[in-house]
């Protein structure tokens, strides 16, 4: 689904990615794990499309598509969501009527109608609660003084009623409260399918007890420099990453 | 010279012109130029009686002395008065376009995009249609209800001949003739609009439209309104419509007065959508309206309003508070793109006890335009208890545009209070990009988020045109990302 080969970003004139290579397949799930500043973000960034954050060598294949040639909104229509580290505050815009124009833009993508408003209605109400929020939310402006955890599965929510095909959910398990984070795991394992790819951008291995991943990636100084399966989380809530950078160099 | 020459000469002048007069009435246009003359042609041309041509008169009188105002934080090149043509008859049938294929495609496409069904794309294009026509009939059952409940809407001009008395008293009552320099030149040559009267204690059962008035599909550059809500009446009104309106004048100076009896409530709500301008800030009209309304005592007025179009605009929609109990208010989005300037708030003048007023202004300003919100709150001596609140919230997208804010307070009463919030905000690249991420172009994402801006003002709008009032903003914001 996703095949990303050598690729190298700027941000600004920086350059942070740095010959970044990964292959993730429909029904995967791949965690990416790394330090602070490593470039985790970045990567969702590139791949979203974001301004200024510059693909400037390698590919990226998305569905036999060259993902770095479309507009940010058409990656969004052909699939690709990405879960905010730290999502925006839209004051006024109900959450509501966001969520129905995201829906609506991405159906008529697919050569859909409009949802039905009252039908629309029942199913944000419905994955209100899947995440454990209440009804409220829907009605207030778009993340408007939610609280961080709030705004996490408020993400969730988005990405439940998108549907996407692949999901880049970056540190959406910061910030959760034990209850919360159960909740959230919930809601990603539900989203699970065959085809499906979910990429989890994490700091704690504690997620991967609820979301059982397929890969676990290192991303330091903006490449991958070491994949594994699952045990490699362990080892590494165990020893840090000190010991892989060493590794590699 | 002798009284007896001087009235010779005028008399001989008078036949000079009276000449000229018929040979302009068949073209039924006047050839530029602003004289008595003129104003006694366009009142004769009227058929008004002696008493309208007088109130005229003083008024050009009074015109001749004042200066243009230069206060207003807009720049244009100064209006030639006597440049323009003051009288011009409505097209010809002949002279109209046969079909909506001869009507300009800009305009077409606008129309779409507002999503206007095609008779009325008609009727706003000035096509020239048949007599037996949809909006007749709706006019015509419209009048007969109207009527049936006593309230009297018609054309100024119609109402000067059938309701003198009702004119007589009421115009320039609340914008005095000589109130400023473009209330005083629309006095002396206006050349239509409308006139409502509300009888005691009657609720208007329909909302009343300009759009709805038949026979008057141009009202022209000066646009005269007066209603008047009598005791414990209630009238809402609809000015304008949110499809942009082919014009060829440029300068636009309209008056408005409203009289709310006691216990009355007028509700004034405008779409105003006239040429902006190109994307040069070329063109465009100019708009300098004067709007007024008195409440008497336990009286309401309202204005709302929608601005997105003309190039400048120079607008205070006001309420002077004069009975006790009595409420104004102002809701009002001013949207401003490309090169369009705008200079557009309130007057809520305080002179009963106990009278309060709101004003909830949201400026959005895109492009390289300028928005200013200008708003006077007076407390007078009398205004025992009188409370205002002002919240003044300015939304700018890029950077090469401006937001500007001249709130004005005179408080002479101790007990009285004035409330007064403002915010300036800008549609930031986190937001487009959250939006974007999830699936909508810039476009949608910024009219998502300019409608969401404006929500407090569109929800005082009757339920239908807050509908088109957003999808106006989209049209209006076009090009301003990406
Ligand atoms: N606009 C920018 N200009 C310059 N450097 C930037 C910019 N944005 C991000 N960076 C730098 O890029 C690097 C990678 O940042 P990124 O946000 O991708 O890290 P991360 O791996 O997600 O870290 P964290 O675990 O803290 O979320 C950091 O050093 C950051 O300071
Ligand atoms: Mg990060």
């Amino acid at each position: 689904m996703l095949s990303i080969k050598d690729l190298r970003a700027n941000v600004g004139d920086k350059e942070i990615l740095k010959g970044l290579s990964l292959e993730v397949k429909a029904g995967e799930v791949h965690a990416i794990m790394g330090p602070n500043g490593s470039g985790k973000s970045t990567l969702g960034h590139v791949l979203a499309g974001r301004e200024n954050y510059e693909a400037t060598a390698g590919s990226v294949d998305f569905d036999g598509k060259n993902l770095l040639d479309m507009d940010i909104e058409e990656r969004s229509r052909e699939g690709l969501f990405l879960a905010f580290q730290y999502p925006v505050e839209i004051p006024g815009v109900s959450n509501m009527e966001f969520l129905k124009t995201a829906v609506d833009a991405v159906r008529e993508h697919r050569g859909m109608e409009p949802i039905d408003s009252v039908q629309f209605m029942k199913l944000a109400r419905e994955k209100c609660k899947a995440v454990n929020l209440d009804d409220q939310f829907l009605k207030r402006g778009v993340n408007e003084g939610f609280s961080g955890g709030e705004k996490k599965r408020n993400e969730l929510m988005q990405m439940m009623l998108l549907e996407p095909k692949l999901c880049i959910m970056d540190e959406t398990d910061s910030g959760l409260d034990i209850d919360a984070l159960q909740v959230v795991a919930e809601g990603v394992n539900a989203m699970r399918s065959e085809d499906r790819a979910i990429v989890l951008v994490t700091h704690y291995q504690r997620l991967l007890d609820y979301i059982k991943p397929d890969f676990v990636h290192v991303l330091s100084g903006g490449k991958i420099i070491k994949s594994g399966d699952r045990s490699l989380a362990l080892e590494l809530e165990e020893k840090g990453y000190g010991w892989i950078t060493k590794e590699v160099a | 010279m002798s009284q007896g020459e001087q009235a010779q000469i005028d008399n001989l002048l008078k036949n000079d012109y009276e000449a000229g007069f018929y040979t302009s009435v068949e073209s039924d246009t006047l050839p530029p130029g602003l004289d008595e003359d003129v104003i006694r042609f366009i009142s004769g041309k009227k058929g008004e009686p002696e008493w309208m041509l007088d109130w005229r008169l003083e008024a050009y009188r009074g015109w001749q002395e004042m200066t243009e105002p230069e206060w207003a934080h807009v720049r244009y090149p100064k209006v030639d008065f006597q440049a323009l043509s003051y009288f011009s008859a409505p097209k010809s049938m002949a002279d109209k376009p046969k079909s909506l294929d001869e009507v300009d495609p800009e305009l077409l496409r606008t129309y779409e995009k507002l999503g206007i069904p095609l008779h009325e794309q008609e009727m706003l294009a000035g096509v020239a249609v048949d007599a037996v026509f949809d909006s007749v009939s709706v006019a015509t059952t419209f009048r007969s209800k109207l009527k049936e409940a006593g309230v009297i809407f018609c054309s100024i001009s119609e109402a000067v001949h059938e309701y003198p008395e009702l004119v007589k008293k009421y115009l320039g009552s609340v914008v005095p003739r000589k109130d400023n320099f473009y209330a005083a030149l629309n006095s002396a040559v206006f050349s239509d609009g409308s006139f409502v009267y509300i009888p005691k204690g009657v609720r208007c059962p329909m909302e009343l439209s300009t759009y709805f008035r038949i026979n008057e599909a141009k009202t022209g550059q000066f646009e005269r309104t007066l209603i008047i809500a009598d005791e414990g009446s209630y009238v809402s009104y609809l000015e304008g419509c949110t499809a942009p309106m082919r014009d060829e004048n440029q300068l636009h100076a309209a008056v408005v007065e409203l009289v709310a009896l006691g216990d009355a409530q007028i509700k004034y709500s405008t779409v105003q959508n006239w040429y902006p301008g190109d994307k040069e800030g070329k063109g465009g009209i100019y708009n300098f309206v004067t709007k007024r309304g008195v409440c008497h005592d336990n009286a309401k007025i309202s204005w709302t309003q929608v601005e997105t179009g003309s190039a400048v605009t120079w607008k205070y929609p006001s309420v002077v508070l004069r009975g006790d109990n009595s409420v104004g208010e102002f809701y009002s989005v001013a949207l401003t793109n490309n090169f369009q300037q705008a200079d557009t708030g309130t007057k809520m003048i305080h002179m009963g006890k106990n009278t309060r007023s709101t004003i909830i202004s949201k400026g959005i300003s895109a492009g390289q335009s300028q928005n200013a919100y200008r708003g006077l709150v007076r407390m007078s001596q009398r205004a025992e208890g009188a409370r205002n609140y002002t919240q003044c919230d300015s939304l700018l997208i890029g950077d090469r545009c401006g937001a500007h804010t001249f709130p004005y307070i005179e408080s002479r009463n101790p007990s009285a209070v004035v409330e007064h919030e403002a915010t300036t905000s800008k549609v930031s690249d986190d937001q487009l990009y959250l939006c974007q991420q999830r699936g909508l172009d810039a476009e949608k994402a910024v009219s998502l988020i300019v409608n969401g801006f404006c929500k407090e003002v569109f929800k005082e709008l009757p339920m239908e045109f807050a509908v088109e009032a957003g999808k106006l903003l989209e049209v209006s914001l076009e090009g301003s990302v990406g």
